[in-house]
């Protein structure tokens, strides 16, 4: 015991000596959750507009008004032929391209249907479908306004029957992204910071030859890996508490569960990630090996852990291969806890998961942790 | 007998780094390891120390056994191997405590058997290592391995990266710490520290070439060795070795080191042979052999 005490201390001084990974550790998270959660917005904001209007009517710039008062297009220009739309749109100079045909009045008086014309770039497929859905229901509404007017004029017996459906979201009533995503960057954040530190921190000593003058000492495997990661451990819970305080102060994140059972759960999953850490140590011999191999898992843990995109419109093989990703669980864990207020009841299979993972994995660690060859 | 090595053989993917090694070392001698990089020292040192296990063969140290008493052996032994491999980022003092610490010990406690060489070091106590000089690295380095009072002390390479001066102050340490009673195990690419050995061992390609004291073994050396020196050094390899009865050459300092086949070597013959090649200030004279001109001929 006092060998691991010591170890640990050793450790901590060796941390508290190197300034520059010091701020590393503790200023990048926290940059990155500040910016990240103010950048990785699924909102598609600042719409660039251009129309060519031939029609040049009243119900042609009543439809215009109606796209200029929308807080999601930002610009809203004017030319005179199509062709001058599609120009700016090669050129990037603009989003969307709306041409509205010279009987555009004409035809919607008449009661007859009109078309207009939208061209949406799409190179990124998910902003164009989400930019085509504003200019729908843009429409859609315009469509509704007219034909009330006109059967206003027509008809006041006959009201249109619609089913009109008025959703309420829950746990997130204004559908804020950002209460979405900061709990799972910070996920992201504690685990890249204890992952990367713990894989490089034993093959530093064996880098610098030092692990070769530990070997030769009689001191015990779990003594060394336990005095070694300890305090990664408690850097990890360190990250963990300043993240949810930059939630809580600058982003008001909602926490309606026990924090407590956040910090019991990120403790389990720290030693999961630590063992996975010690493994890719055992595996590698420089520092930079680790890095990547590291770097490599952490790609692949974050694109399928279900923060960016839903693991729900995965393939079905990809969505198997979730399962074992051990950010996934900790993603629906903490989002779960936080936003839903769920008990121990509810996040019980996650946390069995983990456990299970941590054992395995630290098991598979020790065992191909080795002293001689 | 403090270290025991019967048949021990080690095999790396496709080199044999060692071949049947066998030989011992008695309790409170210094005994040399020489032979020039990769030899096979760093691989017996790692052998004797538990941090490899052999293909074949068996070894005791300290009286025990090396594949069954690993334990005994990591308490047993000092190791400094090859690479500096303290931490840098910890101070003198720091190092020192930690490897006293993780051996169950105090500097207190076994201060007698380091003082000479700590207090060498003492007045830069709180400096990193890392921002220590060659010279004071390899003292701490020695330290550390001496903290626990070990019966056996493996030193790979400790001189090697070391300035002269350094590197005598450390053979004399050597030489105190062996008569405290510790058996110590060295290696060296160096002829000249051979000498200060007790016994030596010359190896080479994994396999001993020789083992008995250095001056058994320069003595037991039949050839005679001339020194040879003209105003042209760097052709006179060359000249040399076209002279017709030459059994070897190689360069030995300022001079030229050269062996005859023949018994009744005439210097005079060679000056001529020399002369007539162009070379002036012709310099031919009996040297005593060394370790060096030993090895070479192995």
């Amino acid at each position: 015991m006092k060998t691991i005490l010591f170890i640990i201390q050793k450790e901590f001084k060796q941390i508290f000596r190197d300034k520059s990974m010091l701020r590393l550790i503790f200023i990048l998270p926290i940059l990155q959750l500040l910016i990240l959660s103010n950048a990785a917005t699924f909102d598609v904001k600042n719409i660039r507009v251009t129309i060519a209007d031939y029609s040049n009517s009243s119900s042609s710039r009543a439809l215009i008004d109606k796209l200029n008062a929308n807080a999601y297009f930002s610009e809203v220009q004017s030319v005179s032929h199509t062709q001058e739309g599609i120009e700016q749109l090669n050129r990037g100079k603009t989003d969307v391209v709306i041409e509205i045909p010279n009987q555009f009045e004409k035809q919607l008086q008449n009661g007859n249907t009109t078309q207009i014309q939208v061209l949406i770039n799409a190179i990124d497929g998910a902003t164009a479908g989400v930019q085509n859905v504003y200019i729908t229901q843009i429409v859609q509404l315009f469509n509704q306004n007219i034909q009330v007017e006109n059967k206003h004029v027509v008809n006041e017996q006959i009201l249109p029957n619609r089913i009109e459906t008025i959703p309420s979201f829950w746990y997130n009533a204004t559908l804020n992204y950002k209460t979405f995503m900061v709990p799972g960057i910070l996920v992201l954040l504690v685990t890249m910071v204890t992952l990367f530190l713990s894989a490089m921190n034993i093959v530093k000593e064996k880098e610098l030859g030092t692990l070769e003058q530990i070997n030769v000492t009689p001191i015990k495997k779990h003594q060394f890996i336990i005095g070694k990661l300890f305090p990664f451990w408690v850097l990890g819970l360190i990250i963990l508490t300043i993240g949810l305080l930059i939630a809580k102060v600058v982003f008001n994140v909602p926490m309606l569960g026990n924090i407590l059972l956040v910090y019991f759960f990120t403790a389990v999953y720290l030693l999961l990630i630590l063992g996975f850490g010690l493994f890719i140590s055992n595996h590698t011999e420089t520092q930079q090996q680790a890095m990547f191999i590291a770097w490599f898992f952490m790609v692949i843990f974050i694109l399928m852990s279900g923060l960016f995109t839903p693991i729900e419109s995965m393939p079905k093989w990809a969505q198997n291969v979730t399962l074992l990703n051990p950010i996934r669980y900790f993603v629906e864990f903490i989002r779960m806890v936080l936003l839903k207020g769920a008990g121990l009841q509810e996040v019980l299979p996650n946390l069995g998961i983990i456990v299970f993972f941590a054992f395995a994995v630290n098991g598979l660690a020790v065992w191909s942790y080795k002293k001689a060859n | 007998m403090s270290i025991s090595i019967q048949n021990i053989s080690k095999k790396y993917k496709n080199v044999q780094a060692l071949q049947n090694i066998t030989f011992e070392v008695q309790e409170g001698e210094l005994f040399g390891l020489i032979g020039p990089d990769g030899a096979g020292k760093t691989t017996l040192f790692r052998l004797l120390t538990t941090l490899l296990v052999p293909n074949e063969g068996n070894a005791t140290v300290a009286d025990y056994n090396i594949l069954k008493h690993i334990k005994e052996i990591r308490n047993s032994v000092g190791y400094m191997p090859g690479k500096f491999s303290l931490y840098q980022d910890l101070t003198i003092a720091e190092n020192l405590t930690f490897f006293a610490t993780i051996f169950g010990t105090t500097i207190e406690e076994n201060y007698d058997l380091i003082e000479d060489i700590y207090v060498q070091i003492e007045p830069f106590k709180n400096r990193r290592a890392g921002a220590l000089s060659g010279g004071m690295k390899q003292k701490l380095a020695l330290c550390c391995a001496l903290i626990h009072k070990p019966k056996v002390l493996f030193l790979d390479e400790p001189t090697t990266g070391v300035d002269p001066v350094s590197r005598k102050e450390f053979w004399e340490m050597l030489k105190r710490l062996k008569q405290k009673g510790i058996t110590i195990l060295v290696s060296t690419p160096y002829m000249d520290e051979a000498s200060l050995c007790d016994r030596i061992a010359l190896i080479q390609k994994g396999k001993i070439l020789k083992i008995d004291s250095p001056d058994a073994i320069v003595e037991a050396y039949e050839k005679t060795i001339y020194e040879v020196a003209t105003n042209q050094m760097h052709n006179l390899i060359l000249d040399l070795k076209e002279f017709p009865s030459q059994y070897s050459v190689f360069a030995f300092g300022e001079f030229m080191h050269y062996i005859d086949k023949n018994d009744s070597f005439d210097m005079d013959v060679l000056r001529t042979f020399l002369h007539d090649k162009g070379h002036q200030n012709i310099s031919i004279q009996k040297a005593t052999a060394t370790i060096e001109d030993v090895f070479m001929d192995l």
